[in-house]
């Protein structure tokens, strides 16, 4: 066995409320390439930067080649020989590539005066390798994101690296970037450098990887060699499902098939491509029915819900609700159409936690409350008054912060929100995630009224249980294409993960 | 890496268009506008100015301009970092006069004393403000703020509410601000002294480089290892010691610790800065740019004074236009590159 370069034993990381990393040990070896993967608040960036210096496990320890170290911070981590690639390229835009790249180490005369041809010559070098052939002084940001890319890798690894992470490096690389990129990890590992790559896409990892190491809700939920793990098994694992348990009904609230109406979609969204995130994505919801988008992380699921509702720049496809056509890009025609999303980081991009509970549910719907500019309070009140009944809002007044209430209220604050816009299709982006058990029953029993009322709903939910008991029909994505439908007696859990494991050839 | 990569060798760079040689013309023609429009504006301000008005373009005047832009140029020239570095120092008009007159009170005990004592306390204010911004995280507007208000105190303080004007009294002291030699006065030199060895350290250093690299964005700074809590600490420390330096030397021009003059110079220096082309929100600009912002500013004021018609309070209408101005340009030609 070969000796481990980088080895984390028992780690534990928690912050205010969550344990992030739950006794998490993982090993290195030298010139490996290991997959990291789980879902999202696996713990997965939290191991990251527990390996790299940016946080500072509670308990546990890290082992460098068999030495216990501590990391201090970023620097510390860089200079024993661990490097990292952020998902977000983190350089500096707007200097130039070469400075970037060189930053720290840039060639300099006995003055201590930076020698700028030199540094250009080097740098020139160095991208070379990378098959990037560019000026070198020209801003990074006027450069293409693959570019950027290689410039992050190939600083991470100048600097004399043992240890590479890679956190979704080829999430926005073209597929040409991305030969490029793994036949630079595959000289990598030639030369004896290790490699963690976390990634969701299966396809990638079953390409390079050695190992895999699965993390599920702060623990580690498998370890091993990826060849001997079937794909449909490395779903399941990171899903949180044995795909040979059966399953039995009842945990969720939802109650099953909707008398849908056939006919006319209430919204359709036609090859709707958005590179390199989306390929040609079609979804259609027909009046009283919960489509499910079902996908690993990463897949397009929320991209597509933000693409329907106009918050995503397209490069193709349209959206059309009951058959007229939405203006491309705009949010606000969107919910002029009756389609209302609620977005997946609620505190982020979904409540305005300094306003009140009242506030934030007239707040989209104002435009229609108002009379030439002139917000009425009596109809806010109705409106907010009814709401908060229908959805059964637990506050302790319509005045009372949003910020002060739990998850799951929260949550129907925002489910009032779309519905006093008059929304006809509402797109709720894991409704559940991040609410109590209770709250989340409630929440699905609603998303099930709202659909018996004729609105037309879909679901985005990482649960698999939640999307097969709630979903009339489940759209299943991956890397950015619809991979299958499933619908009726299809649903289910094993489909879903069997749709997901496909290899990517038969989708064309 | 020792070996070549075979499988990147053969990637053609040639179907990314961006990844062609060089930059296409309209990319070279926002760059030069954006690092030297304000070097051009100057060029072509002056040669209308020496067509219009016959007394605009003499030595004499040129002279005068350029001894009077010197001292808001050798405090730009550290304000030219700190907005590089991403933050700002409002506190550079009060270290100016506060300095300007501890040199004139310091001047007694000789030369030394009245160019150490201020440049010692505004060196000292200087880098507690870099301690506390790069410490604590605070915004550099209040931190640099609070010293503002702290040192025009100081100064009250020391020149008993303004009532109180030392005079310059040592020749040598003076001679530092009043001296000529080949036609132009000391602090002129000392300023373009000031200017080259701040361009090298700023372009062709490492350090240089980190404070590029913190404005542009600190957290990818931190994450390649860049020191930023002491790059912003001497960011702090060069403007301090600058401000002091030029108060002082302005003692030394005026013969003595004017208590009025200077006050609220933070703004034209800020203007002048930014009137050069180096970006607020930090990561961009140079000294070039900001010594043609200092000149701008003093043939606008010259201008209007060869005008005659217009008193030269309407110089700051024509500045404060100018700056609008500019930074208009400069939001159009940011998004005309990031587009590019």
């Amino acid at each position: 066995m070969a000796t481990a370069v980088l080895e984390a034993r028992g780690i534990s990381k928690g912050f205010p409320g969550v344990l992030a990393l739950d006794d998490v040990s993982f090993r290195l070896d030298a010139g490996q390439v290991h997959a990291l993967v789980g879902e999202n608040g696996a713990g997965k960036s939290t191991l990251i930067k527990v390996l790299t210096g940016v946080y500072r496990p509670d308990r546990g320890t890290l082992l460098l080649r068999d030495e216990p170290v501590t990391f201090d911070n970023p620097l510390a981590a860089q200079r024993a020989g661990i490097s990292t690639i952020y998902q977000e390229v983190n350089l500096v835009p707007q200097m130039s590539l070469a400075h970037n790249l060189l930053l720290g180490r840039e060639p300099c005369s006995r003055l201590g005066v930076i020698d700028t041809t030199q540094l250009y010559a080097e740098a020139e070098r160095v991208m070379t390798r990378y098959g990037i052939r560019t000026d070198v002084r020209r801003p990074l940001c006027s450069l293409g994101m693959g570019t950027q890319q290689m410039v992050a890798l190939a600083r991470a690894v100048s600097i004399e690296a043992r240890v590479v992470i890679m956190d979704e490096p080829t999430s926005a690389l073209e597929p040409r970037e991305v030969d490029t990129l793994f036949g630079v990890i595959a000289d990598l590992r030639s030369e004896g450098i290790s490699v963690i790559y976390v990634s969701h896409r299966l396809d990638e990892l079953y390409r390079i990887c050695d190992r895999v190491t699965v993390l599920r809700d702060g623990r580690v939920a498998h370890d091993g060699p990826l060849g001997e793990l079937a794909r449909v098994e490395l779903v399941a694992l990171m899903l949180g499902r044995d795909p040979a348990e059966i399953r039995r009904d009842g945990a969720t609230r939802f109650t099953g098939e909707h008398t849908t109406t056939a006919g006319e979609p209430l919204v359709e969204a036609r090859s709707v491509s958005r590179r390199p995130v989306l390929r040609d994505v079609s979804v259609q919801v027909r009046p009283g029915e919960v489509v499910g988008l079902g996908g690993l992380l990463g897949a397009g699921r929320s991209e597509t819900a933000k693409a329907i509702a106009g918050a995503l720049q397209v490069d193709a496809g349209t959206v059309t609700v009951a058959g007229q056509q939405v203006r491309r890009g705009s949010p606000a025609a969107a919910i002029r159409a009756g389609v209302s999303l609620v977005p997946e980081d609620r505190k982020a991009e979904g409540i305005v936690p300094t306003l009140s509970v009242r506030d934030n549910i007239a707040l989209a719907a104002l435009p229609q409350l108002s009379r030439s500019g002139v917000v009425s309070d009596a109809r806010i009140d109705r409106i907010v008054d009814s709401f908060m009944r229908r959805l059964r809002i637990k506050a302790a007044s319509p005045y009372q912060k949003v910020s002060e209430l739990s998850g799951g209220n929260q949550q129907k604050v925002l489910l009032a929100r779309s519905l006093a816009t008059g929304a006809k299709v509402l797109l709720l982006d894991e409704p559940t995630r991040g609410i109590d058990v209770g709250a989340k029953a409630e929440v699905q029993a609603l998303i099930d009224e709202l659909a018996a009322e004729g609105l037309g709903v879909l679901l985005i939910s990482s649960d698999l249980e939640e999307l097969v008991e709630g979903a009339d029909r489940v759209v299943v994505l991956r890397d950015g294409a619809v991979a299958g439908e499933l619908s009726g007696d299809q649903v289910t859990e094993e489909a879903i993960m069997a749709t997901i494991a496909a290899t990517g050839e038969t989708d064309g | 890496m020792t070996t070549t990569t075979t499988t990147a060798a053969d990637a053609d760079p040639g179907t990314d268009a961006r990844c062609g040689p060089g930059m296409s013309r309209r990319e070279r023609i926002g760059h030069l506008l954006q690092h030297h429009g304000a070097l051009m504006v100057l060029a072509v301000t002056v040669v209308v100015g020496a067509l219009v008005f016959d007394s605009f373009a003499t030595p004499q005047n040129a002279a005068n301009i350029v001894v009077s832009s010197s001292f808001l140029a050798i405090v730009a020239i550290g304000m030219t970092f700190v907005i590089i570095s991403g933050g700002v120092d409002l506190s550079v008009g009060s270290s100016f006069v506060l300095a300007g007159v501890l040199a004139a009170y310091g001047s007694r005990y000789g030369l030394l004393v009245a160019l150490l004592l201020p440049l010692s306390v505004c060196g000292a204010i200087g880098l507690v403000q870099g301690l506390i911004v790069a410490r604590t995280g605070m915004a550099p507007f209040i931190v640099t703020l609070a010293g503002l208000l702290g040192m025009r105190g100081l100064m009250l303080a020391v020149s008993d509410e303004g009532a109180n004007t030392y005079l310059v009294q040592n020749d040598a002291f003076s001679a530092l601000g009043q001296a000529s030699f080949l036609g132009l006065t000391v602090p002129v030199w000392i300023t373009l002294g000031l200017a080259l060895l701040g361009g090298v350290l700023l372009q062709r250093t490492g350090f240089g480089q980190n404070v590029y690299a913190i404005g542009g964005s600190e957290e990818a700074a931190v994450l390649m290892g860049v020191p930023v809590t002491r790059v912003k600490v001497l960011v702090y420390l060069i403007s301090g010691l600058l401000a002091g330096l030029a108060g002082a030397l302005n003692a030394a021009r005026l013969s003595s610790g004017v208590t009025i003059l200077g006050a609220g110079m933070e703004l034209d220096v800020i203007a002048a800065v930014v009137i050069g082309g180096t970006l607020l929100t930090g990561g961009s600009g140079g000294l070039i740019g900001t010594m043609a912002g200092v000149l701008l500013l003093g043939v606008i004021q010259s201008l209007i004074n060869q005008i005659g018609v217009l008193t030269s309070s309407f110089q700051q209408v024509v500045s404060g236009a100018f700056l609008a101005l500019v930074v208009v340009a400069q939001r159009i030609l940011h998004r005309a590159q990031r587009l590019s």
